[in-house]
């Protein structure tokens, strides 16, 4: 039982630190530019895939480096030539056009790579066992992974409190019509983010693709649960963001190990009323979760846990 | 006055109906109905390859009763309510021969649609045959004469897997994974009452249904698997559920045996050489690309030198060299009479073994084959997605221990 | 009186044309598509309330129609064989119903929110539904979903509706009636405050509406219509499974109605009618054919923002004043490059499409007009990127005279207003 808890907080959290490498540049992006991008899961899956092609022609470390950074260039350029165009078109807009992007990368993925999960490998500097507990192991990729997150959380939370940029993006976040007759060049700015928030999507992306299989579908099974983060923990706050990112990575987690039913709790009598929902076991019913969270939280608490406006 | 204009009218239509019908008389036209774009297209363009190749060479050898088979390829998108549009497209193509694998809700829908159409149309019957979907149902409570099915379906597959299971004595304790979904849970039941009944002393220690197509990371799920002390795993899962089971079973250094139904789906090759599990993951299939036997062989290779991909699909080789003998034997390319030349046929399978095509639900039995992955070894030729490793027989079931018993009650055209 | 002359006359020729088109097109294969594009009308001028004309961007309307569906599909097969004393041109009625009550429902909870937020309860709620779809078997048949016979009902004068064509005609007179009811619906002061509350939230509030209230309303009104969308589709297809509750039923209806246009009453009609030809007709010709769809969206998205309606309105006034034709010559003309572009991106998506998805296998050479030419060499590419500058260029040396056409018309359009 112990080892199930250690090893469901370990995965609970390197899912959450996961998440949150995307949720971070999303609610900058949100809350900067009023966009919810729909197509950040894309990035993400972008960073895969351009890390997987990197790394099968020169290795894994010039794709980590080097994969962010090109997915980083498509997001500022979809946001120079693409979006900027359609802002005028007001917000409705904006958002169907991310995802009608998400759509076209999806396509454009499977035209390039295949519909099958490609083989990306975990580069053999990292293949090797980091600890055993109770006879399991736990793959050194993994700790490497959750390196990675925590050392870009870091990173991110330096520039956004000891840097000149960051304290104009912590404005915008609150004011950003004073910001912009402050004289600073918003545009700019703002492709500046978008591309600062897909390359981190992007990363997330190229360190999760040998770890979880990369594969044309990887996009669309996050980005749903990327949203319910991103609005659990309050629509452009940072610190709710991360909240949310941890609290649903551990929610999944640990709702896979339990095997408990309605049924099994009340007794049988409700079947006859509820039918199969009575009798499936909270396991079952762990990727409702989120969304029944989302449900919630919007209908009683709308800021979100941490957030501070409204929708 | 009037009925020399009606007759003359009369006489055009029929002239005209005659040269039509004399014009889709030329070809035999199998109507293909599979995912060719979108997230199935790589299955359903691999499957399509298969009935290519096959009506090449029976063409080559001069085709059917002096006519060449045609096969018109269909795009249902995986989407059943597609798949109705798309055959009835293919009726009016003038295709009468229906034929589909991917999905047993697609499946369904269109075992249920040839049934309506047949009823409601009288003379323009058409024929469902399947090769691919292995839902139980359609071939017992939803059986209809019109459905023909080729692959075991899911509980043929595990009455074999249990029979053969029952003699590995290494076997203790079993853990059971599985997608929460009909095909999933089929799975479970049935592995569950078989193994009851065959090996009573086997221990189930977990029983898991998880979600179809959603999870991400298996890590959890091995966790449990872990902590149950399990020897070897049971489970049904396919495409991207399969690939990240074992993952993260290997990332976890889980030591078990993976016993599944679709490991060598595709995708599935590529993933087991990834986690490097030898010989531990074995698949339960009626033909593979090493088994000996020399036409499959040749075929085996032939085929690969021409599509680039192994044989997937043994069973369409046996679906269409039976369609064909059906027609020779019926001298017609009629439905009705295909239909009742293949209730009861029996046939030399592509792999070697003895098949029949039972008359009482239409269900196709054959040899069935337990085959593990890994480095290929003892002179086998073939490997699988260019990993390096390929399929070993490591048990044989023969057909007369996969028969189970049917509920089908089906109504026969007279 | 001419006007409203003019008016009936629109709605009798739309009667005349659903009733002459089996006529026309008279393929099993036509008259399944007209059905669906029926069925598909009203789904996405159902969605186009609430997108169009009271401003909620809905993720999850399929929701309604899906379980709509399912309904009249355990409906029928109750009823079935005499045991209901029920017609089956009645049945969508029990669909629109169904919508209407997991329209209040739902609508109870995602209306208190008006933007961003409604979207994402609106995904949220759908995801819900899609996810429980798989796991309560009872209702939604699991995989294969939940199939029924649309003959086992009493007999409506003879009719039995097993042949298509009996259920295209069906399908085409509730189609009818929706358009008719939705256009009404449009006219009636809840219409007007809907776009009140689209336009401007606070003002409508100031006007004493409860704008939570307004959107509420149109929220149970539009479930209601995308109910009888999903019963006819019901009756149409009979079998019902998850996927029609899914959220790519939900962004098929999406597309259909932003690519239409929403700032129109008729174009979601345009846009369900061209897309579900498109979905059943591209894909016979071109393995890229999503590819081609999501870039289609993307292009309406990024210039012309009214859909196809949207730009069919732009020329109104001029087609009006009958100075349509001034315009031709110059749209003749722009047409040429346009087409030329057009090749282009049509050339590097078929090439890019053979060369990567079956080169590894079916060779690299693909004949174009019966020339062969090989997509691992360096031509076809050439060719494809040559004819896309060559129409950029083109399109950009003579756009002026379109630009120029269209000024001219619209001042000859102003001096005679003015006259």
């Amino acid at each position: 039982m112990l080892e199930l808890v250690i090893f469901s907080s370990l995965n609970g959290v390197l899912y959450g630190m996961l998440l949150f490498m995307l949720a971070s540049g999303l609610t900058l992006i949100f809350s900067m530019m009023g966009v919810l991008n729909f197509a950040h899961a894309s990035f993400y899956m972008l960073g895969a895939y351009f890390g997987f092609e990197i790394s099968r022609r020169i290795g894994f470390w010039p794709g980590f480096v080097v994969a962010p950074l090109l997915v980083g260039a498509v997001g500022a350029l979809v946001e120079r030539y693409g979006l900027r165009q359609v802002h005028r078109h007001g917000h409705v807009a904006e958002l169907l056009f991310t995802f009608g992007l998400a759509f076209v990368i999806e396509e454009l993925v499977q035209m390039f790579w295949g519909k099958l999960p490609v083989d990306y490998r975990v580069p053999a500097s990292l293949d090797f066992t980091a600890f055993t507990l109770f006879q399991t192991t736990y793959p050194a990729y993994r700790m490497f992974m959750l390196l990675v997150a925590v050392g870009m959380f870091v990173f991110l939370l330096a520039i956004l409190t000891r840097t000149r940029v960051g304290l104009i993006i912590q404005a915008a976040l609150t004011h950003p019509n004073t910001v912009a007759m402050l004289g600073h060049d918003v545009p700019r700015i703002f492709m500046m983010v978008f591309g600062v928030g897909s390359a981190l999507a992007g990363l997330a992306g190229v360190i999760a693709g040998p770890a979880l299989v990369t594969q044309p579908s990887m996009a669309a099974l996050l980005g749903p649960i990327l949203f319910v983060v991103v609005v659990v923990g309050g629509l452009g706050s940072l610190p709710g963001a991360f909240v949310a990112s941890l609290l649903i990575g551990l929610i999944q987690t640990f709702a896979v190990a339990i095997n408990l039913s309605l049924s099994d709790i009340f007794g049988s009598g409700g079947a006859a009323i509820f039918g199969d929902l009575w009798q499936a076991t909270v396991a079952q019913l762990a990727p409702v979760i989120p969304y029944l969270l989302l449900v919630l939280i919007l209908i009683f608490r709308p800021t979100g846990l941490m957030g501070t406006r409204e929708t | 006055m009037h009925r020399f204009w009606k007759r003359s009218i009369l006489g055009m239509a029929a002239a005209g109906i005659m040269a039509w019908g004399a014009a889709a008389q030329d070809t035999i036209k199998i109507a293909y109905i599979d995912p060719l774009s979108g997230g199935g297209a790589s299955i359903g363009e691999h499957g399509l390859k298969h009935f290519n190749y096959i009506a090449d060479m029976v063409n080559a050898k001069g085709g059917v009763l002096g006519r060449k088979l045609e096969i018109l390829p269909y795009d249902n998108k995986t989407n059943p309510q597609e798949s109705l549009l798309q055959a009835q497209k293919a009726i009016d193509a003038g295709a009468r021969i229906l034929t589909q694998g991917n999905g047993s809700s697609v499946a369904a829908a269109l075992s249920d649609f040839v049934a309506k159409h047949n009823e409601r149309n009288p003379g323009k019957e058409v024929i469902y045959l399947n090769y691919a979907a292995v839902d139980p149902v359609l071939t017992n409570d939803k059986c209809n004469f019109w459905h023909f099915r080729w692959d075991a379906n899911s509980d043929i597959k595990m009455e074999a897997l249990t029979n053969f299971m029952k003699d590995r004595p290494a076997i203790k304790k079993i853990y059971l994974i599985n997608q929460d979904y009909s095909f999933g849970q089929a799975v479970r039941s049935q592995a569950v009452t078989m193994l009851k009944a065959k090996r009573p002393d086997i221990q189930i220690v977990g029983d898991e249904l998880h979600p179809l197509l959603r999870i991400t990371d298996f890590a959890p799920y091995v966790a449990k698997i872990k902590a149950s002390g399990a020897d070897s795993v049971i489970t049904g899962n396919w495409g991207q559920d399969m690939a990240l089971l074992l993952k993260a079973a290997a990332d976890a250094g889980l030591q078990v045996d993976w016993y599944t139904y679709y490991a060598g789906g595709a995708g599935g090759p590529t993933a087991i050489k990834q986690t490097g599990l030898s010989h531990r993951v074995f698949a339960i299939v009626e033909g593979h690309a090493n088994v000996p036997h020399e036409a499959a062989q040749k075929t085996e290779a032939e085929f690969r030198a021409r599509t680039g991909l192994g044989v997937w699909y043994p069973r369409v080789f046996n679906q269409m060299a039976m369609l064909v003998a059906a027609i020779e034997k019926a001298k017609s390319a009629d439905p009705v009479k295909i239909g009742k030349a293949l209730e009861g046929m029996e046939h030399a399978t592509f792999t070697g073994g003895k098949g029949f095509m039972r008359a009482d639900d239409h269900q196709f039995f054959q040899d069935m084959y337990i085959a593990s992955f890994g480095p290929l070894e003892g002179g086998a030729k073939f490997d699988e997605e260019k990993t390096g490793w390929g399929w070993k027989t490591v048990g044989k079931i023969d057909t007369a221990n996969t028969i189970l018993p049917t509920t089908c009650k089906m109504q026969r055209p007279s | 009186m001419r006007s409203s002359l003019g008016r009936y006359a629109l709605w009798i020729g739309l009667a005349i044309l659903f009733a002459a088109l089996p006529h026309i097109f008279t393929s099993g294969t036509s008259l399944t598509k007209m059905s669906l594009m029926g069925i598909m009308i009203i789904f996405a001028l159902s969605y186009n309330m609430l997108l169009g004309q009271t401003g909620m961007l809905s993720f999850g309307h399929a929701v309604y129609y899906g379980l709509a569906g399912f309904m009249v599909v355990h409906f029928i097969n109750r009823a079935s064989g005499g045991a209901w004393p029920v017609w089956l041109p009645f049945v969508p009625l029990i669909g629109g119903l169904t919508g209407l009550t997991f329209g209040i429902i739902f609508g109870w909870v995602s209306t208190t929110r008006a933007g961003t937020a409604f979207a994402m309860i609106s995904l949220g709620l759908g995801e819900l539904v899609a996810a429980c779809s798989l796991i309560l078997r009872g209702f939604f048949g699991g995989e294969e979903g939940i199939t029924t016979n649309r003959t086992r009902l009493l007999r409506l004068f003879g009719y039995n509706f097993g042949p298509q064509v009996q259920v295209y005609y069906l399908i085409a007179a509730w189609c009818l009636i929706c358009i008719a009811a939705m256009y009404a619906i449009t006219r009636t002061p809840l219409g007007r405050m809907s776009n009140a509350v689209r336009e401007n939230p606070e003002r409508a509030q100031f006007v004493g509406y409860s704008t939570q209230m307004v959107r509420f309303l149109s929220f149970c009104l539009s479930g209601f219509f995308a109910g009888i969308a999903g019963a006819l589709a019901a009756i149409n297809f009979e079998i019902m499974n998850f996927l029609s509750v899914s959220a790519v039923q939900s962004g098929t209806v999406l597309l259909m109605t932003y690519i239409g246009g929403v700032g129109h009453f008729f174009g979601p009609i345009l846009g369900a009618v061209l897309i579900t030809w498109l979905q059943s007709s591209l894909s016979d010709l071109t393995g890229a054919w999503m590819l081609y769809f999501g870039l289609l969206f993307i292009f309406v998205i990024m210039f012309s923002p009214g859909g196809i309606a949207g730009w069919i309105m732009l020329h109104e006034p001029l087609a009006r004043a009958g100075l349509l034709m001034r315009l031709l010559p110059a749209y003749l003309l722009i047409a040429v490059p346009v087409l030329i572009a057009l090749a282009g991106i049509v050339g590097l998506i078929e090439f890019g499409h053979h060369y990567l998805v079956k080169g590894a296998t079916d060779g690299t050479v693909v004949r174009v007009l019966g020339v062969a030419l090989d997509t691992a060499g360096p031509w076809p590419w050439l060719i494809s990127v040559g004819l896309l500058a060559a129409g950029l260029i083109l399109g950009r040396r003579l756009w002026p005279v379109v630009t120029d056409a269209w000024n001219g018309a619209s001042a000859e359009l102003k001096r005679r207003i003015s006259a």
